[in-house]
């Protein structure tokens, strides 16, 4: 894969070649440096890829090489590694695009990776998670942002949160299961990107 | 390589990751059958894998939304906090001046630990068994979310059951073993660390991981050594490891062992302890298996086989010329 050359990787492992890395390393990895790299990917996205409903499949698809590829050796610097696998990806995907479109900036090579930006203070980030959890409940559709309040601040079980809405245990799963999704869009990508 | 050829959009594959994950964490009748389904949908593709991360994180945070509730309804404190809080302050009481580090208490930790010549096996939740050995104190914090172990100080037997998104962690002082389903032992001596590894693969490394902390990559038979200065890695039979396992079933399994070394693993399980002070005596080896607690087989042995001489004074078993 053109251009992880660019970025160091920390290869521990003492069984050589292939994948020395454990899966539950790259796991802990992957949730505590990339995610909170999420909201600038996404910007990054945004204004480079006009199509704005490719963004998540875009974003998965940047998430599961980052992954793949750390197995064989935790990169020294997450930023650097990501944004050069989105960028690469983008060339990718143009290259083989049948039509370019328009407005695609046409030299993505020349695209500079501010990999030499401090990362996002982490402690701020922590702290400003209460609210922005708080402001993420907000935005939630009513029936949804309901189940989520009874279920995670009320400490609810799930059979209560049924009888307390009226409802049934599978529609309140599938309450919780939506807001677990509104609040993982909410805290990693920062805005909310129009849902179904 | 183009690693997007998949049918299944990113929001199909994060709604289902949702689903799992308000089935695993929130229904308390999240069977082993259920565990087995979301292993096999992870192991899939590296798409699920990323999406179940990215949602179970996010889902885990909100809990810190109960902050914002009433004391009184929060449901999932069952006793009061300042009962165990006393029980860690007396263990740590104990172990004196090497706690030095405190780690901060959580709601759901809780200590276990055996009398010498005792011995308890802990069955959690998750499928893991862990079976302390004499005169062991351990704190386990296995709640859905984190799976971490300090070895305060003994000897535990670990047969962890793999869950690739929670991984097993066991900390004994400067030291961090990560686990990738198996079966290992961890033994912490006052001046050593030992880990020997039965069964899987381990992560052995530093507690605290730094950007140049290295690790070493465990197969099974590998045992590592550590001091204060030192770290080596030695390689045994798995058979023979299986001889350090005899305590399970309360013996001891000496195979060439200097009679040293075999007067230490007694007195580990004994308040009668075997002193031996004559270097020449101390190198003589022994073979046998004896059982933990027999301290007249052992002193029979050396009368009988090494024409040895022992004195009893008060608590103390001195073998000499």
């Amino acid at each position: 894969m053109a251009g992880t050359q660019d970025t160091e990787r920390d290869g521990t492992g003492s069984t050589g070649a292939g994948i020395c890395v454990t899966s539950a390393e790259v796991n802990d990895w992957f949730v505590r440096e990339v995610l909170p790299l999420e909201a600038e990917l996404t910007r990054f996205l945004q204004q480079n890829w006009r199509n704005r409903s490719d963004i998540d499949d875009l974003c998965q698809d940047i998430y599961v090489r980052a992954y793949e590829s750390a197995r064989h050796g935790i990169p020294k610097s997450a930023k650097a590694y990501v944004f050069t696998i989105a960028r690469n990806l983008l060339i990718d995907r143009i290259r083989n695009a049948q039509i370019v479109p328009i407005d695609t900036i046409a030299d993505l090579e020349s695209l500079a990776i501010a990999s030499d930006q401090p990362a996002q203070d982490q402690r701020l980030m922590a702290r400003q998670e209460l609210r922005r959890l708080q402001a993420a409940l907000d935005q939630l559709p009513p029936r949804c942002r309901e189940a989520v309040i009874l279920k995670k601040i009320q400490g609810l079980s799930i059979r209560e949160v049924a009888d307390t809405m009226g409802i049934s245990v599978k529609t309140v799963d599938r309450h919780l299961s939506e807001g677990a999704c509104y609040l993982a869009d909410f805290l990693y990508g920062d805005s909310a990107r129009g849902k179904a | 390589m183009n690693g997007s050829a998949t049918l299944e959009s990113a929001q199909d594959v994060r709604a289902r990751a949702a689903s799992f994950v308000i089935a695993q964490r929130e229904h308390p009748d999240w069977s082993e059958q259920d565990q087995a389904e979301l292993d096999g949908w992870l192991a899939q593709s590296p798409a699920h894998m990323v999406a179940y991360l990215r949602v179970d994180s996010a889902w885990g945070k909100a809990d810190r939304l109960s902050a914002l509730g009433a004391p009184e309804a929060r449901s999932f404190l069952k006793r009061p906090a300042i009962w165990r809080m006393a029980a860690v302050f007396a263990v740590i009481a104990a172990l004196g001046a090497a706690a030095a580090s405190f780690i901060p208490w959580q709601a759901q930790d809780r200590v276990y630990s055996t009398a010498v010549g005792g011995r308890e096996t802990v069955a959690f939740a998750d499928g893991t068994k862990i079976e302390l050995n004499t005169d062991t104190v351990m704190r386990a914090r296995m709640t859905t979310r984190e799976r971490t172990i300090w070895l305060e100080k003994g000897e535990a037997y670990f047969q962890v059951k793999h869950d690739a998104a929670h991984p097993f962690v066991v900390f004994a002082g400067d030291h961090r073993i990560t686990d990738l389903g198996t079966k290992f032992i961890v033994r912490r001596d006052p001046g050593s660390l030992e880990v020997a590894l039965m069964e899987g693969r381990v992560r052995f490394g530093a507690a605290e991981q730094l950007p140049k902390s290295k690790s070493a990559l465990l197969v099974p038979g590998d045992v590592v050594t550590a001091t204060a200065s030192t770290v080596f890695v030695t390689r045994q039979s798995v058979a023979a490891l299986t001889h350090q396992l005899g305590w399970q079933h309360g013996v001891l399994i000496f195979d060439n062992m200097t009679l040293a070394d075999a007067a230490n693993e007694f007195n580990r399980y004994n308040q009668r302890k075997l002193v031996i002070s004559d270097p020449s005596v101390a190198r003589l080896t022994i073979v046998g298996t004896f059982h933990t607690t027999d301290v007249q087989a052992f002193i029979d042995v050396a009368q009988d086989v090494f024409k040895l001489h022992v004195e009893t004074n008060g608590n103390e078993i001195v073998i000499s010329h």
